[in-house]
This record gives structure tokens, C-alpha cells and sequence, in this order.
């Protein structure tokens, strides 16, 4: 148990066992072998960060480098999935989906309701999101909101490496298209991980920390920041409940709802551009489903409507970090409803 | 005056990932004259609240420690000494104390577990001290070495103690063959060969006193005495709902309300024991595991395998220790027990009544194995 493994380690590490484990598992992208040349040679990049480096050399031929073309791989590992293998792609940043969107959107994700439930598509596709890696506006971006909103796909967005190998392996057992998101900014941190393959659920979100002032909903890198705004927070007395959702499709209402329901106070903390994303989406649900139980309005911390900017400046301005997230949660916890003292009901 | 009449309190290490514990309260005043194995405060750990017990005796001169303090392992608590110290040596010592050496990762070199191959399965083990005849302590269902956590550091301080995990548990291997008893008792008395133990002190909780009691019954040149605490094999009731629940719960909701049941105060039971059950049991293989053995050791409501009459003729010295309010294996199974087995009941203690009266269940231990070597 006790060994201490980077994020990047433990998304290998799962694929490596799962694939010893099951052969009809494949993965493919650009670069994920790494490059031209023969096996030592080939095996040395192992993907444009290096996250499945080794896997060539393990797994041979199963591991396939495919050409700058994501409509064509991604097509191809949807209808490999279909056809028996479980593939495990790779879309190098989830900005580029765009080429793709017809073979994710409108196959992938309908195969199994438009042919009766007989069809299955065990496809996952891994991707990388998140700003502050100095990428620029076209390698930047965190889109899982998107395709949070598509039924028939499941989305993932781990936080640590203890939940990145425990969450793969449950995407790669599961018969349904996953869309993996991996914050690059997250590579390198470190956690405990099992040697032994095990699965987390999905839909099952992970209260990170206990507290009985402000609630914090977050996911990703943001989960971090919110925990370094609650350490500081503490030295002044305000005590924060932080959930890591670990998944956006399917969510974890209750653990959302249970928290805010006993806190009254709420602060939704998402890297992504605010508007349709999933800090409105947490924000609707809360109003719809606990607004009885709310002491103070929902607060929103996110990046603002803007691309993601190249100038390294403006991109740390950008992203919400434990500074705003500690100011939002006092703005919440020092409010007092004015509407109770104005109303005469009693 | 020299260090000789001073001696130290220091932070224990519960558990291999403990690295700092906070203090909650001191137990006893200073001032107040303590004898070695008194509970003299009150610590948190992640993973569970527990009192520190005093190695030595004297008079508690010094609280240096104070409630909240984050103090890491090895850390300063407070200073026993006798009436003839002066305050001034005090001062000095507590100003000059220097922790011992812990490597970087918290953990020391002696204090890491260890595998070996047992019939075909890798088995965990931790080993802690050395000498003396050797005590092995065996977990129950779904227990794991830390079980034993408030325990193994105590016993370890005359003797060679190892703390087995069996398969399907912990970090061994999740193959049970058939789940049977016969399959546990048998992995335990290879690893004993593995080890190279040709006998020993076997102390065993819950289902580690059934496979305890089958090896001495099986074995017993193999067994120098027996510790059975709140064990399985002497009587038939059980709560067999606890057992499938623990083997179906899969949330972490679903699974506390069975762990709760484990000790006599449900408080005991913290988030961090939640999460680890449940990290346990998503390991591949274990709840299949776990059903195996449950479903062999559970039949029609009441435990498979029970010693009866033919404890009379084992040989050994059986110690026997209970907690009053066991929910999952009644108390009322040490009555009517062989006139030779010495039976303790421990007042307001569940079933883990070696984690909720550590110092008590130690103290025992120490004894009776004192007097059984």
C-alpha cells in the first residue's frame, strides 16, 4: 500500500495491469509508443508527457501509434469497442475534440439507446485539460462540462493518484464510452497507491475535508487550491466541508446535497470558463433541491469568459487559485440573510 | 544529576502510516505518581483516538506537551522522574531533548512489513522486537495487522512479536482457495515453517482465535499458549449480518453502520477507518475472498466450527479475553470454559476490545505470557 506514486505513475500503472489482465484491451494515439524507429528507440516518449512510457516495450503491439488525425483514431477505437477490444485512446488535450464530436457525440455516446440496449461501446478516452501550463488558449482548456452534458457518456476528472488508477480501471472494466479528463498540472503530484489493481465507483464523490461552516464543491487541480483556502480559513475559525466530486457523469447528488444541508453555506470552485459549465450546473441543483437549507447565495469561483491567455500574467489571473477561493467562502460565511428580519412571519 | 533519574514520555507510533498525533487531554496530573502501563494522556491520531501508556514509573514532573499540540512520532510529551530531581534538571532535559532518529519517511527501518512466499500465496507479516519466546498475533475477518496497532509495540518490548496477515487480508494474496478454516490454519502453521518458528505464543482475535485454537488442537507442540480474544470457535452465535455486510457494503455509508458495531463506543469509528475498510475491499479479489471465508465460516446463521468438549484436552495455557458488550460474538462464550483457562471480561468493550482497552488486554498479555514462556 504504502508506496508513494505521481499521478502520471498511477495512470501508467493502471493501464499496465489492466492490460496484463485482459487482452483485448488497446491503446492508441499520437505518440503513445513514442515516435519512429524500433522497440527501445520507439518506446522512449511514450506519449507527449510521457504517461505511457514503458507500455510499448510491455505490451508490444498493443500499444499503436496512430497518426495526427483524432476523427480517424477516435472513430476507429468507437468501433473497435463495438467490435469486441476495449480500446484505451488517447486525445492528446481535450481542446481538440472538435474534430471529433460526431463519432463521440452522436455514436459513441447512442450506440447502446438507439439499438435496444444491445449494443456496448467499452471505449475510454483519456484526456488532458487544465490551464497554467503556459499552453496557450488551444492546449488549455477544461471542457468536461461539455461532455457532462451529453447522456450516454461517463466523465472523469480525478484529483489524486490514489483515485486516478482506482477511477481508469473502473473506466476500463465498464462497458460504456468514459471520457478520462487529466489535469496536466497534476502529473507530478505524489499520493499513497495500492500495488494491487482496485476500482473506485463512479458517481461517488470524496469529502476531502469535514467541516460544518461553508461547503466547497470542487474537482481537478481546484480541489488542492480549495484545501490550501481551507487550511488558511481554519486559523480564523471557519471550518470548510470540501467535496471532490470525481465525477461529473454520473454525479454524486446526495454527498452534494447532505453537506450543503448541514453547512447552509456553499461555494461551487471550477477552473473552467463559467457559463453552462459545472459550477452552474452544481449551482442549479443546489438551488432546485436544497434552497430551503441555504444561509447565504451560492457563490461561484471560476475562470472568467475569456480564452485561456498565453501571457503567463493574465493565464495565473485566469485561473481561480486558494486566494479567491478563501475570499469566497468568507463573503458566505460572514453573510446574514436580510430577507428573515424583513419579513414579519412570526 | 545525571539523565539516568529522568525519563521521557514520548509520542507513540500507532500503525505504519502514523506519523504525528495531537493531543487531546492529559489523564493524570503533574505531580501524580504513575506506574509503568498507567494511560497518562489522551492522543489523536487520523485513524483513531487512543491513550498513551507510560513505559516507566515515577512521578509525572513535567506535562510538556499540551492539548492540541501537533506532536510527531518520537515527540516530547512529557518528563517522569523522582521527587530528588530538581525542576532545573527538568528544564535542561526538556530543552536539550533531541528525538530519536526516524528516516525520512517516517517509518523505522524495523518497522516495515515484510512478504514471503507461502504456498504459493505472498504473505504480509510485521515483525517488531526481538528474543524471548515469540508471540504471533493473528487478525479476524477483514482485519489487517493494524488490528493490533495499540498492541504489538507493548509485547514486542520482551519478546519477538509478528503480526500475520492472513490471505484474503490486507496486502497478502486474495487467493482463499475454498475460504475454508482449514485453509487459514494451515497458511498460518506454513508461514510459521516459512519463518522458520517452531513454536510459539498464538494470540489470536475474532476468527484468529478459531484458526489459534484449530493449530493448538492440531499442532500442539507447535503452540506454547494461547490468547483468545473475543474469539470465534467457542461457542455458535455470531452476527452473521455483520459479516455480510461488511463483505456487501460497498459505500462508505452502508459499510459504517456495520463497523460501528465493532466497538462499544461507535464514535471509535472515524472517517479515516471507514476509508480504509473500504479501500481494502476495492482491491480486486477481496470481497470474493471475503465471501468465500464468511460463507464457510457462517452456515444457517451460526459458526461452522466450534472447539466444544475437546478444549478439555489441549494441554496449553489459554487465556481468555472478552469485552461485556461484543455485539458480534457474545461474551457469553467464555462461561463454562475449562477450569484452567484464566477469563478476563473487560467492563464497556466491544468486540475490538484490544484497541478499546489497549492498556488493559497489555497488561494481561504481558502477564500471562510472562508466566506461559
Amino acid at each position: 500500500m504504502a508506496r508513494k506514486l505521481t499521478f502520471q505513475h498511477a495512470i501508467n500503472e493502471a493501464l499496465d495491469q489492466e492490460m496484463s489482465r485482459d487482452e483485448s484491451i488497446v491503446l492508441l494515439g499520437e505518440d503513445v509508443a513514442g515516435g519512429q524507429g524500433a522497440d527501445g528507440e520507439m518506446d522512449a516518449w511514450g506519449g507527449v508527457l510521457g504517461v505511457t512510457k514503458g507500455l510499448y516495450g510491455k505490451h508490444g503491439d498493443r500499444v499503436m501509434d496512430t497518426p495526427i488525425s483524432e476523427s480517424a483514431f477516435v472513430g476507429a477505437a468507437i468501433g473497435a469497442a463495438t467490435s469486441g477490444l476495449r480500446p484505451v485512446v488517447e486525445l492528446m488535450f481535450n481542446d481538440f475534440m472538435g474534430v471529433c464530436f460526431d463519432q463521440i457525440f452522436n455514436q459513441a455516446a447512442k450506440f447502446r439507446y438507439m439499438f435496444g440496449g444491445k449494443a456496448e461501446t467499452p471505449v475510454v478516452i483519456r484526456t488532458m485539460i487544465g490551464a497554467g501550463f503556459r499552453g496557450a488558449a488551444q492546449h488549455s482548456q477544461s471542457l468536461y462540462s461539455m461532455f457532462t452534458h451529453i447522456p450516454g457518456l461517463k466523465c472523469v476528472v480525478p484529483s489524486n493518484p490514489y483515485d486516478a488508477k482506482g477511477l481508469l480501471i473502473e473506466a476500463i472494466r465498464d462497458n460504456d464510452p468514459v471520457i478520462f479528463f487529466e489535469h496536466k498540472n497534476l502529473y507530478q503530484v505524489e499520493g499513497d497507491v495500492p500495488e494491487e489493481a482496485y476500482t473506485i465507483p463512479f458517481g461517488e464523490a470524496e469529502i476531502v475535508r469535514e467541516g460544518e461552516d461553508v461547503t466547497i464543491v470542487t474537482l481537478a487541480e481546484m480541489v488542492h487550491e480549495s484545501v490550501k483556502a481551507a487550511e488558511a480559513l481554519q486559523k480564523d475559525g471557519i471550518e470548510c466541508e470540501i467535496i471532490d466530486l470525481r465525477t461529473t457523469s454520473p454525479l454524486d447528488e446526495d454527498t452534494i446535497l447532505e453537506s450543503v444541508e448541514s453547512t447552509g453555506r456553499v461555494v461551487v470552485v471550477d477552473e473552467a470558463n463559467p457559463r453552462c459549465s459545472m459550477a452552474t450546473d452544481i449551482s442549479a441543483l443546489i438551488a432546485d433541491k436544497a434552497f430551503a437549507s441555504l444561509k447565504a447565495p451560492i457563490k461561484m469561483v471560476t475562470a472568467p469568459h475569456t480564452p485561456v491567455p498565453f501571457n503567463p500574467k493574465l493565464e495565473d489571473l485566469y485561473k481561480p487559485n486558494a486566494g479567491n477561493i478563501a475570499a469566497a467562502v468568507r463573503e458566505v460565511a460572514e453573510y446574514q440573510k436580510t430577507w428573515e428580519t424583513t419579513t414579519s412571519k412570526s | 544529576m545525571g539523565d539516568d533519574n529522568i525519563q521521557k514520555l514520548t509520542m507513540p507510533k500507532w500503525g505504519l502510516a502514523m506519523t504525528h498525533g495531537k493531543v487531546i487531554d492529559w489523564l493524570v496530573a503533574e505531580g501524580a505518581v504513575i506506574t509503568a502501563g498507567a494511560e497518562v494522556i489522551e492522543v489523536e491520531t487520523e485513524k483513531i483516538t487512543g491513550n498513551v501508556e507510560s513505559p516507566v514509573s515515577g512521578i509525572l514532573r513535567r506535562r510538556v506537551a499540551q492539548s492540541g499540540n501537533d506532536i510527531p512520532i518520537g515527540g516530547l510529551l512529557g518528563v517522569v522522574a523522582d521527587a530528588s530531581v530538581t525542576d532545573a534538571d527538568i528544564d535542561q532535559f526538556v530543552e536539550s531533548f533531541i528525538p530519536e532518529e526516524v528516516e525520512d519517511d517516517g517509518e523505522a527501518a524495523d518497522d516495515r512489513p515484510n512478504f514471503i512466499e507461502v504456498g504459493g500465496r505472498r504473505l504480509r507479516y510485521l515483525k517488531r522486537g526481538e528474543g524471548g519466546p515469540p508471540a504471533v498475533l493473528i487478525h479476524g475477518f477483514a482485519g489487517d495487522l493494524n488490528n493490533w496497532l495499540f498492541n504489538h509495540g507493548v509485547l514486542a518490548v520482551s519478546r519477538e512479536v509478528y503480526a500475520i496477515e492472513l490471505p484474503g487480508h490486507g496486502e497478502s494474496s486474495k487467493d482463499v482457495g475454498d475460504g475454508s478454516l482449514d485453509v487459514l490454519v494451515d497458511s498460518v502453521r506454513d508461514w510459521l515453517d516459512a519463518i522458520g518458528l517452531t513454536s510459539a505464543h498464538l494470540i489470536g482475535h475474532s476468527m484468529g482465535g478459531a484458526i489459534a485454537l484449530a493449530l493448538a488442537e492440531r499442532h500442539p507442540e507447535r503452540v506454547l499458549s494461547c490468547t483468545l480474544i473475543a474469539s470465534a470457535g467457542l461457542g455458535s452465535e455470531i452476527d452473521h449480518g455483520y459479516l455480510t455486510g461488511v463483505v456487501e457494503a460497498d459505500r462508505r455509508k452502508s459499510l459504517k453502520v456495520h463497523l460501528e458495531k465493532l466497538f462499544a463506543d461507535p464514535s471509535q469509528v472515524t472517517r479515516q477507518l471507514v476509508d480504509d475498510v473500504l479501500k481494502f475491499k476495492r482491491l480486486d479479489g477481496v470481497t470474493d475472498a471475503l465471501r468465500l471465508i464468511s460463507d464457510k465460516l457462517v452456515v444457517d446463521g451460526r459458526q461452522a466450527w466450534v472447539i466444544g468438549e475437546r478444549l478439555q484436552q489441549l494441554s496449553i495455557p489459554m487465556l481468555v479475553i472478552w469485552g461485556d458488550q461484543d455485539q458480534i460474538v457474545p461474551a457469553t462464550h467464555a462461561a463454562g470454559l475449562p477450569q484452567t483457562t484464566q477469563v478476563e471480561i473487560l467492563e464497556g468493550c466491544g468486540h475490538m476490545v484490544q484497541m478499546e482497552s489497549a492498556g488493559g488486554v497489555n497488561r494481561l498479555l504481558v502477564e500471562f505470557l510472562g508466566g506461559a514462556d
